[in-house]
Formats: C-alpha cells, structure tokens, sequence
C-alpha cells in the first residue's frame, strides 16, 4: 500500500550518504590557520591559498567549492569530531558499530530497519526504505523487516536479462504465485514452513518493489544535469523515486574509495568534488520538484584517518566529521572541532571525538523524523539543535 | 549395489558444490557407502586441477594485497576440485574459526590461512587446532601476538573455548586466563614492512622468552602445560565432541539456531548428535571417521533440502550444472563480487562470530541477485551444461506428459524436490505451447523447456540444498 498524503506538510525522509573506507576529515574540513596541520600533513594535506575558508579558522578541501555554497546558504550543519568510545580501526566492524548503534557486541538488527518498523509496522510497503547500490546494507536488515536495494533503477527486479517482456512478464506472474505464502507446504522434502513462508514474503516483497518501480524512470523529468559517477547517480535515483511518490521514508547511498592508504591526495581530491557537487545537484533537483522541504541528508563516514599521513596517504582513525544538510536545516558548526593538538590525540595519534554517533542518530530520529529514539539507537544521547 | 541418483545429488550437494547428469549417471552404478569414501579419503586422490593455467591467465593472483583473485581460484577449486569434500570442509572450518582479511595487516597470510585449513580440514581436530593457534593470520586477527609470558591478552583464550572448540557454560574464566598462559608466545616474526613494496607473509615463531612457563590448572588438570597441552585436554572432552557435532549437524545436515543460542536451544535431532559425538570420541578426534559416519547414516540421507544454501554453494553449484569453467573462463573474476552482493565475502567474514547462515542469508536485495544470476545462467544457451538440460528433454525418444516433462526438468536439475504450490505451476506451463520429446526440435520448443528451467531456479525450493 502507497501512503499518499492528503494535504498539508508532506511527510519527513531522511537521505543517508555513507562514506566508505573512511573518510579524511582532517582534509574535508581543514583547520587551515593551524600550523601542527601543515607539520602533519607534510605530503597529504592542502596549502593554505588553496583550501576554502568558510570560517576564521576552518576551510573545506579545494575541491568542495559546492559546499562553501550550501554552507554558505546555511543549510548545512557540520558536526565536528563524530565517534564513539574505543573506536574500531576495522573498516567491516566500524560500520556494523554505525549501522547497529552496538559498539560492544555484534547486533543482528540495523537501526534504520528499526525505523522502517516504526514507520511501516505490518510491512505494507517495501519501498519504506530503498537502498542503491549493491546489497543491502546492515543498517537496513533486521529480521521480519523489508527493504528494497536496487543497483540499477533503469533495470530494476527480477529476470532482467530476459529481454522479450512479455515472456519476463508471463514468468513474474508465475513467481508471484510460487511465492504466495501457505498455510502448509505440501509435497517435497523441504524445509520448514517458517523458512518456505519467510522465502514467499521476500520474494513477494522484491516484486511489489519492482512493480511500484517500474514507471519511476519514464516519470522523471528534470533540467539538472548530474554528473557521471556513482553518488551523482544514485542521488539522482533518490530523486526520480522521492518525486514518484511511493512513500520512501528512508534513502541509502554509498559512495565508496575512501580508505587512502596510499595516493590519497589526487583519490580523495576527484571524490571531494563528486560528492559535493553531486549533493549540490541533488539540492537544485529537489528545488525544481518543489521537494526540498520534507528532506534531510546525512552524510557520515564509518571512521577518520590518521593525524599523521604515512607519506602517501594515510591509515585508519578516529573522530571523523558529519554534515546534515537541507532546507530545514540551521546552518553552523556543531559540536567541538577535536583538538589538533599532539598533545591531546587518542593514543597518541587519532583525533578523539567530542559527539557521540548515536546522539546525531537520534537528533534526526526524534526531530526530523518524529521517532522515540531511544529503542532505536540502544540508549539516551545527547542531541543537537541543527533544524529551524 | 546402484545408488539412487537422487541419494547422490544430495549427498553432492551437502559434501560437495552440486554434482551435474553427468556425474551422477557415472556414479550411480557405485555404491553408496563407496561413493562416500571416495569422498572422504581425499589422500587417495591426485588432484590439481589446472591451477598452473589459472595463475598464468589471471597475473593478478600473484599481487599481494588482492583477496578477490584469491577468492576466484577457491571458486574455481569448488567447482572443479576431484575432491569436493575438501573445499566444503575448508568452507565449514572458514565459517567456524572466522578470521578476515580486514583485520590483517599482512594481508597474504589469509591466503595461508586458508591454504591450513585446506591441508588440515579432514585430519584429527588436535592437529588442525594445533596449526590453527600457529596461524599468523589467526595470531594477529584474535591479538595473541600482544599475548605476553608477563601480561595476558586473553582474546584468543577465550575464542578458542568458546567460538572454537567447547562452546559457552563448559569452563571457567579461570580456565580461559590459564589457556591464554599456555599460549604466550605463540607468535609471528616482525613481517618485512607494507613501505615501500608491499605486503609479506609472515611466519609463525614460537618466543621461549614471552612464554609463561609455570604451573597452570586447566579443566581439573594442573601442569606446565604449553599451548599443544590445552588442545590435548579440550579434544578430550565431552564438550569437544558435542561443540564440533553441532556445528557439523548445522552445516551439513540442517540449519539449526546458531551459536549463541546453544546453551538455551537443545539440538533439533539428539540422536544425530549422539551417534556424531560417539563417533567423535571413539576415533579420538579423526575428522574422516566422523565425516564418514555422517554422511552414510539415515539421518543425514533423510535430510534433503533442510538447509538453506550459503552464496558460495550457490554460485558454485549453479555454475557447475550451467557450464564448463576452465581456468580461462573469464565469469570466474567476477565471483568474488557477486557472493559479497549476495552476503558472503570469503577471507573476510563479518566478525569472529562467522556468518550469520539459513534463512538469515536471504533479504531482498540477497534473492534477487541470486534469481537473476541462476536465470541468467541456465537460460542462455551458450552454456554446454545449460544447453545439455534442454537437449536431452527434447531428444527424449518419446513425447513427454506434462508431469513427465516437469519431472524431467526436476530431475535434470539435481533431483530437486518441490512444493505442490510449485509443482502446479510448472506443470500449467507444461500443458501449455507445443509438446516436447520424440526429438521434435524448433524454437518454440527450445523457448517452453527453458521456461521451466527458468522458473525452477526461480523458485523458493531452488534456494534450498
């Protein structure tokens, strides 16, 4: 069932953006007038002249002019030196930590599936929440939960290579019978009912997704021209599905290469102008749809880098840096800059956070969203103030 | 005495990555318990498949820091090895003692790793333990390198008991200080730096001088035990035996609950535990001999598609039915991506605690990919294997029923079982269109067979093993 709003204020959704790899905070937003900046980012870091100053003392990477914009525009809150206790330097664990709000022990249940049960308790749609990208991500997977992951938009669901569409279409019916859950599974060795049942709601849940899917692309008109990599695209699709309105609260996005280990400076300079450039696109494109209201974006990173670079690029950190971006969003600096100073970095190398995660998590749940969030993110945590 | 084919596709499926009509039509004059052996007694078995081929073809299997390549050789060994039950055991061991290429910072020695478990996967527990606690990749992934004679770490004490050989409520943390104690000084030699060439192996060495030498008590035993002393009392116990046997039962005969719900679930059969656990014991620890007990006992035979399968069986055995994959085959490169899409990146699980398996590998995002690369496969007729499941209905020397040309289709696939909501299907698709066998052979023939091909590995059934 599509929840379509009847009149008034349209309903909140929340666009995710994950930095994998572990971006470089230290070069996104530059303490530019720090002289230990220039003593540690002796081959991996940004002349001053060529950073961006927004502030007295803080500049984006050369290469984010877009965001000077947005910020500038005052719809981007920066919160500086995002963690938690004890940080993992484990790219797989440091996000299952992000997608389950369970620093300390290995959570099953990700906590926007969680929202997608506040949201969506009897599972009526599947595109409560949609992910691009290949495979679902934890922060999505709970059991009983479903969401809809979709690499290509334009060719979305199943039997795709079959290229005469009224055979693809004669054998999707025939699935969605072999999928109708039972009562009894009869005939056949098989597994329990619970697991055929569980099988039958996927899969039926996949193609309810797709048939809603289906017209999206051939409803999208836009001026915009977005650029050709991968978050440019997928930001785009947000778009084409948010404008087609299925009643999408969550969106997914990934843009992935951040873990610089080497050659950091020409990576993480082509990723900095694809990522600020495509969320300025994407904010023009919900502009034309008159559709920039009623979303926020959030764009996080599983972990900083190294103070230090290695003298090619740099290795895994701590306290990285969050933006929550969007019309609703009041603009400025949030939460503290972490020290910079030798004296002061996490054993002895590593920025050390001064935000808790699960406290962001929470700000957008309770006030973008209008969730309780403390099921949600395990606990009570400190909030920011970010919207108007 | 002839096996039943259905028998041996199960038993392919479960001991191996799926079997083809080929070999099954071979091996079905055999009996079963010696299809089995043959399965088991892998030392009897020269077998190097064309690997000299595949690392000449894919260079990349020589960089160092590349577990993808390293993940498509495994594939291409699960789908061509003479000796299945090895790459399947080196699977079950891989989801047991899970170690990840994300946590090592000489990355080469997860290759080696899994290359240990290959070599000892069917030898006695005790030496696979053995080898295991002297694993580098092992070593680094659970810290016993910062496992000093003076400070303890106690992290690799502690798995070892817990995740990989006795499981919860069976020993104290007193045991688990004094198990870390018997393992200082299992360490690796400072490997030769990642600046500037790259990354090395590095190699287990044994530091007299940051081992504990004094008295430890360990399960009621006391003495000046060494590591090895500790894998020889856990062999021993009857926690041991129950711990492997569930762990067995649930990879190779049906998905249970996982670890963590052990100390409350009973097991969902005692008597297949019992007679695991017997035969555990009695042979002191030997693989083979449980591995052997298994397989032909009823219990296991009356166990047909209770398991859902991993990514890797599927990929693998989809592959093996569709196609010939030589070591040229260029697909084999794109393995690897497609089991991390479908959940299960191999060298790298998610944590310690292995993959989350059953109905848990299956969401959304899982079921499609797994449709659309089945589908994709045995409907395109490039494919020999995939080619052949069509010719031989068509060729049948005479028309086929509807249920006959169904049952056809089931049985060209693996002697599959399905559902009657499944079976009905198909067979409407069956009664309708052109019929097929006596060789009738045009394209409308050929577009109705494929149809049913594409429909059964669409199924929920074709999900299972």
């Amino acid at each position: 069932m599509v929840t379509q709003k009847k009149s008034g204020k349209k309903d909140p959704v929340l666009v995710v953006v994950q930095l994998s790899g572990g971006n470089d905070f230290l070069n996104t937003v530059i303490p530019f007038t720090n002289g230990i900046y220039y003593d540690v980012r002796n081959y991996v870091g940004h002349k001053e002249g060529e950073s961006l100053p927004f502030t007295d003392d803080l500049a984006f990477h050369p290469n984010a002019e877009p965001f000077r914009e947005i910020y500038k525009e005052g719809k981007m809150a920066i919160i500086q030196g995002i963690g938690y206790e004890n940080s993992s330097r484990s790219h797989f664990r440091a996000m299952d930590i992000w997608h389950t709000c369970e620093p300390n022990a290995v959570a099953t249940e990700g906590w926007l599936a969680k929202v997608i049960r506040e949201l969506d308790p009897n599972s009526s749609n599947p595109l409560t929440a949609v992910s691009f990208g290949k495979g679902l991500p934890r922060a999505l997977a709970a059991p009983g939960v479903i969401a809809t992951s979709v690499d290509n938009l334009d060719n979305y669901g199943l039997m795709t290579s079959i290229e005469d569409n009224t055979k693809r279409m004669a054998n999707l019916d025939v699935f969605s019978r072999m999928y109708t859950p039972a009562d009894e599974w009869m005939g056949g060795r098989h597994e329990s009912g619970v697991v055929m049942n569980y099988l039958a709601n996927t899969g039926s849940g996949v193609l309810q997704g797709a048939d809603m899917l289906k017209d999206v692309p051939s409803r999208y008109k836009s001026s915009i021209e977005y650029a050709d990599n991968s978050i440019a695209k997928a930001l785009r699709d947000v778009v084409r599905v948010h404008t087609a309105d299925l009643g999408t609260r969550v969106f997914y996005t990934q843009h992935g290469g951040y873990d610089h280990h080497a050659q950091e400076m020409p990576a993480h300079d082509r990723l900095m102008g694809e990522l600020s450039q495509g969320i300025k696109d994407f904010m023009a494109d919900l502009e034309e749809h008159d559709a920039s209201e009623e979303i926020v974006i959030l764009v996080f990173s599983e972990f900083g880098r190294r103070m230090k670079d290695n003298g090619s690029g740099t290795d895994h950190g701590s306290g990285g840096g969050a933006f929550i971006i969007g019309n609703r969003v009041n603009g400025g600096l949030y939460s503290e800059y972490p020290s910079i100073d030798p004296s002061e970095w996490l054993n002895g190398e590593d920025l050390k956070h001064t935000f808790d995660y699960r406290g962001v998590y929470g700000t957008l749940l309770e006030q973008h969203l209008g969730l309780d969030p403390t099921e949600i993110v395990l606990g009570n945590f400190e909030q920011l103030t970010p919207f108007k | 005495m002839a096996t039943d084919k259905a028998l041996i596709a199960h038993l392919y499926r479960r001991a191996g990555f799926g079997t083809t009509p080929k070999l099954l039509e071979e091996l079905s004059s055999k009996d079963y318990d010696d299809i089995v052996d043959d399965l088991v007694d892998i030392d009897k078995i020269n077998d190097l498949p064309d690997e000299d081929i595949l690392s000449r073809y894919y260079p990349q299997l020589h960089s160092t820091d590349n577990f993808g390549m390293d993940n498509t050789k495994w594939f291409y060994r699960m789908i061509n090895s003479k000796k299945p039950l090895q790459e399947k055991m080196t699977l079950f061991w891989h989801h047991v003692f899970a170690t990840g290429w994300t946590k090592s910072e000489q990355g080469p020695t997860m290759i080696d790793h899994i290359a240990m478990l290959r070599n000892n996967c069917l030898l006695n527990l005790r030496i696979l333990l053995r080898d295991l606690a002297a694993d580098p990749a092992m070593i680094f992934w659970l810290d016993n390198c910062e496992n000093h004679g003076k400070n303890i770490n106690e992290n690799f004490g502690r798995e070892l008991l817990e995740l990989f050989s006795m499981g919860i409520g069976n020993y104290t943390e007193d045991d688990i200080k004094h198990a870390s104690r018997a393992f200082t000084g299992w360490t690796f030699e400072q490997p030769i730096p990642l600046y500037p060439y790259g990354h090395f192996k590095s190699q287990f060495i044994f530091d007299q001088d940051d081992h504990d030498d004094g008295e430890k008590e360990f399960l009621g035993n006391k003495g000046n035990f060494n590591g090895e002393d500790i894998i020889e009392i856990i062999v021993k116990t009857d926690a041991c035996a129950k711990f492997i046997s569930r762990h067995l039962y649930n990879f190779f005969v049906a998905d249970e609950p996982q670890i963590p719900a052990w100390s409350i679930e009973p097991p969902k059969d005692q008597e297949a535990m019992d007679i695991l656990v017997k035969t555990f014991l009695d042979s002191d620890a030997d693989m083979k001999e449980v591995m052997r007990t298994m397989f032909k006992s009823e219990f296991f035979k009356n166990s047909m598609f209770k398991r859902v399968k991993c990514p890797a069986e599927f990929i693998a055995s989809t592959l093996k039915l569709t196609s010939e994959i030589g070591p040229k085959d260029s697909r084999l490169s794109g393995l690897h991506g497609l089991s991390t899409v479908m959940g299960q990146t191999l060298l790298d699980p998610p944590t310690v605690e292995g993959w989350h398996t059953g109905k848990e590998w299956i969401d959304g995002g899982s079921l499609t990919e797994r449709i659309n690369y089945a589908v994709d496969l045995i409907s395109d007729m490039e494919n020999v294997g995939s080619k052949f499941l069509v010719d031989s209905l068509i060729m049948s020397d005479t028309e086929l029923s509807s249920e006959q040309l169904v049952n056809g289709v089931l049985e060209n696939a693996g002697h599959l079982e399905v559902s009657d909501q499944t079976f009905e299907q198909l067979l409407d698709i069956a009664s309708k269109g052109p019929s097929v066998g006596n060789n009738n052979d045009n394209e409308d023939v050929r577009s109705k067979v494929i149809q049913l091909y594409t429909l059964l590995v669409s199924s929920p059934e074709f999900q299972l093993a």
